[in-house]
């Protein structure tokens, strides 16, 4: 909370200089203009003539004084705002860079003094202590409660939080000083501070844009990071290839049942069985309604209709996974029920018919655009040759924008594999290597829900695997995204 | 006479035609599958959330003396208090164990109910006061209608009993259903008759708050960067590459890079609107720049001629005249990318703000839980009354949303200009 304060005293600061700089620009200002009143005699003007202002001197004899040095570059804001920035940024720099450094720093100088207090300890038994330090810190847990030797840790924990809380305003304070003394002595009537200030501001976009870049690069980094060490405990085949997923890891040594499988097959099974149903009740829905709002409806009823499937779209996914756990389940289990069929509650096919309703939207707005983007001429000529609308759309208007449809479909089914909420509401959670849809199954991200939300420990196979199969995860729903990028480019028509 | 040349044949015309109707039924078909199933899908959710909006009350008689009480009313031993009152109502009542059955048609709050009545109202003390206080999610689902009577008893939640002592109260009406203003008012609570949605609600507005402090002014000024200075080079191509790419990453990628990234790597506090709206942040970003982009671009260049020959700089340009013309669509297309973050649940849940959390957030570094984490936190819920609870959190959160994007269209109706 201090540190958030201080932000604010800095940013006062920062205000405060602005109109630092005002002023000195205006004085400087003054300055220059009684100097060449000096150099420069006001000559007597004749009446209604405005008198002679310092840069027209040509006429007066003096060596003539050219125009361009004696004007003020930048308007008085800009030397202000300069002055402001030079006070606000460096110090902010760096505050962001120590809040980014700091646990480390401070892990680290903790670590070794533990093991100054503890002599030789293990890696595990370090990490314990320093949980329990900071705990203790944090006052989530009670002073009493940790042996002597522990205290002794949490009052040197302490005592350098305190110092660095003291240490920080103090270097950045100088930081501040500094800045606004460099800034303050370049401020002049010939400074470009609008320049200046632009080209901080452009640095601070290009900074923003970086950032695309920088998330792109901390996913894929940080998940084959993950995944690098979950392949170090489990063998990259066995996760590829492996038939069974039971990622039980045994929490004391030689307790029963506990060995673990990672093989991510029967996932992705359940995974494609969920989306080639979610397909199924979507393709021909999203596609006809999207044929029949540009062919045949009305303006009334497209009016009606495209806000209600836009509405579909906006439904958060988590009322799709209650919607289908409660009653799209159920309901089917007694359909299957009255028709002689066992479903599992759980079934493959409840969640794939939800999952299509939500794919619905995805597909029927893809089409929509793409069937209007083909042009009249192509209907007036297939009407022309006396084919019925029916003909027209499925000889002439399907065939030019199957590029376009084929990648709506491939975006769905990426949109599908990445879908989360409705399988972990409405999917199972055990993973059977089935093909029957009124079975249960479970797929890659129930798996990682279920695998980073129950009791985690951190550097367990069961942790990590959640990473691998994240990694998974993003490398299939970048192939199909490329793909359907790819199939406009290459196949679809121009016409223009 | 020579027959004409059967160009048109009678029988292959009507055969067109009927494959023409019947195509078109197929639209027709598809149009009312998605409309019937988004009035389903509402109707079924607007239904079943009905009942969590009333709640059912017991009134009870009191007659404290101000000698029995202690200085601070609510020191009392309440739940004595509370006890007494309601075997006073039911003196035919003797063994501890039809007492415990009793004590359970109450509900578990309702002892600090009574409590803050009569610290509320200190005149209470030294009268006979009627106070209502909450039935327990049993009594209440059997005043809805929702325990059959006539099943045997070991298949209900209620004992015949219990049936008896509700009927007696019924007759007595001391029983009556009330606006529940827990659902609106109190936090998160094992027991559906005291859980509400407040603490999820400001949860949501925080983590809200956090993304849109980070996405809406990287998002504008990359999309300023990216549309109107950058030069066109590998660079700036890599750049979009990603945004387009990071537009299609599944939210629960995204969930695991907060895990790895802000939690482990750089020790955020777990379970914070903090770390959640940094999440939903990066998440918003590309849609938000995608959206910015598409406003800045849609702005004629006439004006960046005009203002350019008047002597503005390149960022005076953009600053004083693209920008304020770009804003409505740059607006519209971040309330829109808000909204879906809002209703957003799976990078949250790697974030860990899935917790159970009874207090209400008052920081963004508090733990905290989010509307739509709230909704499956209560669906996952066993007890029967929950479940029209989590449909009115649904109501809630679809009201909430569709208030968000009704903003955006009125804003894009009022502003939108056509150069």
């Amino acid at each position: 909370m201090s540190l958030s304060l201080y932000i604010m005293t800095l940013f006062g600061l920062a205000v405060f200089s602005y109109f630092l700089g005002l002023k000195r620009i205006r004085s400087v200002v003054a300055q220059q203009v009684t100097a060449q009143q000096r150099l420069v005699p006001t000559v007597p003007t004749e009446t209604g003539q405005a008198p002679i202002s310092p840069t027209d001197t040509t006429e007066t004899g003096h060596a003539p004084i050219s125009p361009t040095d004696t004007k003020q570059h930048s308007v008085d804001h800009f030397h202000g705002l300069f002055l402001a920035l030079y006070v606000f940024l460096p110090p902010m720099l760096l505050i962001i860079i120590w809040q980014a450094c700091a646990p480390f720093v401070t892990n680290y100088l903790l670590e070794t003094q533990l093991v100054t207090i503890f002599g030789t300890l293990s890696q595990g038994a370090l990490n314990i202590q320093i949980a329990q330090v900071k705990a203790v810190y944090n006052g989530s847990l009670a002073a009493h409660m940790v042996s002597e030797q522990t205290t002794l840790g949490v009052a040197y924990y302490a005592r350098i939080q305190q110092t660095f809380s003291i240490i920080l305003p103090v270097i950045a304070t100088s930081f501040a000083v500094v800045g606004f003394m460099f800034a303050y002595r370049r401020i002049a009537l010939r400074f470009p501070a609008r320049r200046h200030i632009e080209k901080i501001a452009i640095w601070f976009m290009i900074a923003a844009s970086v950032i695309a870049i920088l998330a792109t690069l901390g996913i894929i980094l940080s998940l084959i990071f993950e995944t690098l060490r979950f392949f170090g405990k489990v063998p990259i085949s066995e996760f590829l290839f492996g038939l069974h997923w039971s990622p039980q890891i045994a929490i004391r040594e030689g307790q029963a049942g506990g060995a673990g499988a990672f093989g991510a097959i029967p996932l992705l099974v359940g995974t494609f069985m969920i989306t080639l149903i979610a397909m199924f009740v979507a393709v021909p829905i999203g596609l006809m309604s999207a044929i029949y709002l540009s062919e045949y409806a009305t303006q009334n009823i497209r009016d009606f209709v495209k806000p209600a499937i836009e509405i579909l779209a906006g439904i958060p996914t988590v009322v799709y996974g209650f919607f289908a756990a409660l009653w799209v389940a159920p309901f089917m289990r007694d359909m299957g029920a009255a028709l002689g069929l066992t479903l599992s509650s759980e079934s493959a096919l409840a969640a794939g018919m939800v999952m299509g309703i939500m794919i619905i939207p995805i597909i029927s707005s893809l089409s929509d655009d793409v069937i209007n983007a083909v042009p009249q001429s192509l209907r007036d000529g297939a009407a022309a040759l006396g084919a019925t609308k029916s003909e027209t759309v499925k000889q002439v208007i399907l065939p030019a924008a199957l590029p376009g449809i084929m990648s709506a479909i491939l975006l769905a089914i990426s949109r599908a594999i990445g879908e989360t909420m409705i399988v972990v509401m409405a999917a199972g959670v055990a993973a059977n290597l089935t093909a029957n849809p009124f079975e249960a199954v479970t797929t890659v991200t129930v798996q990682i829900v279920v695998l980073l939300t129950g009791d985690q420990e951190f550097d367990s196979a069961k942790t990590l695997a959640a990473f691998a199969l994240g990694l998974l995860l993003f490398f299939m729903t970048l192939a199909l995204n490329i793909l359907a990028l790819r199939i406009v480019r290459k196949y679809s028509e121009n016409y223009e | 006479m020579e027959k004409p040349t059967p160009y048109i044949r009678a029988d292959l015309l009507r055969r067109r035609y009927r494959a023409e109707k019947r195509f078109r039924l197929y639209g027709v078909v598809a149009i009312f599958l998605a409309s019937a199933i988004l009035i389903t899908l509402l109707g079924a959710i607007a239904f079943s959330s009905i009942p969590a909006f009333t709640h059912t009350y017991i009134g009870l008689d009191f007659d404290l003396q101000a000698g029995d009480m202690t200085e601070n009313i609510e020191d009392n031993n309440w739940h004595a208090i509370l006890r007494k009152a309601l075997y006073q109502q039911f003196p035919e009542v003797k063994t501890r164990r039809d007492k415990r059955m009793l004590g359970k048609l109450l509900s578990i709050g309702a002892a600090d109910r009574l409590a803050h009545k009569f610290a509320a109202n200190p005149s209470f003390v030294g009268q006979k006061v009627q106070v209502y206080l909450p039935a327990s999610d049993d009594f209440d689902l059997f005043i809805k209608g929702a325990i059959d009577r006539t099943l045997p008893e070991s298949d209900r939640l209620l004992s015949d009993k219990q049936i008896a002592w509700i009927d007696k109260l019924r007759a007595q009406a001391r029983v009556k259903r009330q606006f529940a203003s827990h659902v609106f008012l109190a936090g998160d609570s094992r027991e559906p008759e005291l859980a509400g949605i407040k603490g999820a609600l400001i949860g949501s507005l925080l983590t809200m708050f956090v993304t849109l402090l980070f996405s809406l002014p990287i998002g504008i000024m990359a999309a300023i960067y990216l549309q109107e200075i950058a030069p066109k080079n590998r660079f700036t191509d890599l750049i979009e590459v990603n945004i387009n790419n990071l537009a299609a990453v599944p939210s629960i990628v995204f969930g695991l890079l907060g895990l790895a990234v802000f939690i482990n790597f750089f020790q955020l506090p777990r379970s914070t609107p903090l770390v959640g709206g940094l999440v939903l942040a990066l998440m918003t970003l590309p849609v938000i720049i995608i959206a910015a982009r598409a406003a800045l671009a849609s702005v004629p260049p006439s004006i960046r001629e005009a203002a350019l020959g008047v002597g503005a700089s390149r960022l005076q340009v953009i600053l004083h005249h693209i920008l304020p013309l770009a804003l409505p669509g740059i607006l519209t297309g971040t309330i829109i990318g808000i909204a879906r973050a809002a209703g957003e649940t799976a990078p949250l849940l790697m974030v860990g703000m899935l917790a159970f959390i009874v207090d209400k957030p008052a920081n963004i570094t508090d733990k905290a839980t989010v509307l739509p984490a709230q909704i499956y936190i209560w669906a996952n819920n066993p007890e029967r009354a929950f479940e029209s609870l989590t449909s009115a959190a649904i109501i809630i959160l679809l009201v909430f949303l569709l208030f968000m994007n009704a903003t955006a269209i009125g804003l894009r109706k009022r502003y939108q200009k056509r150069w």
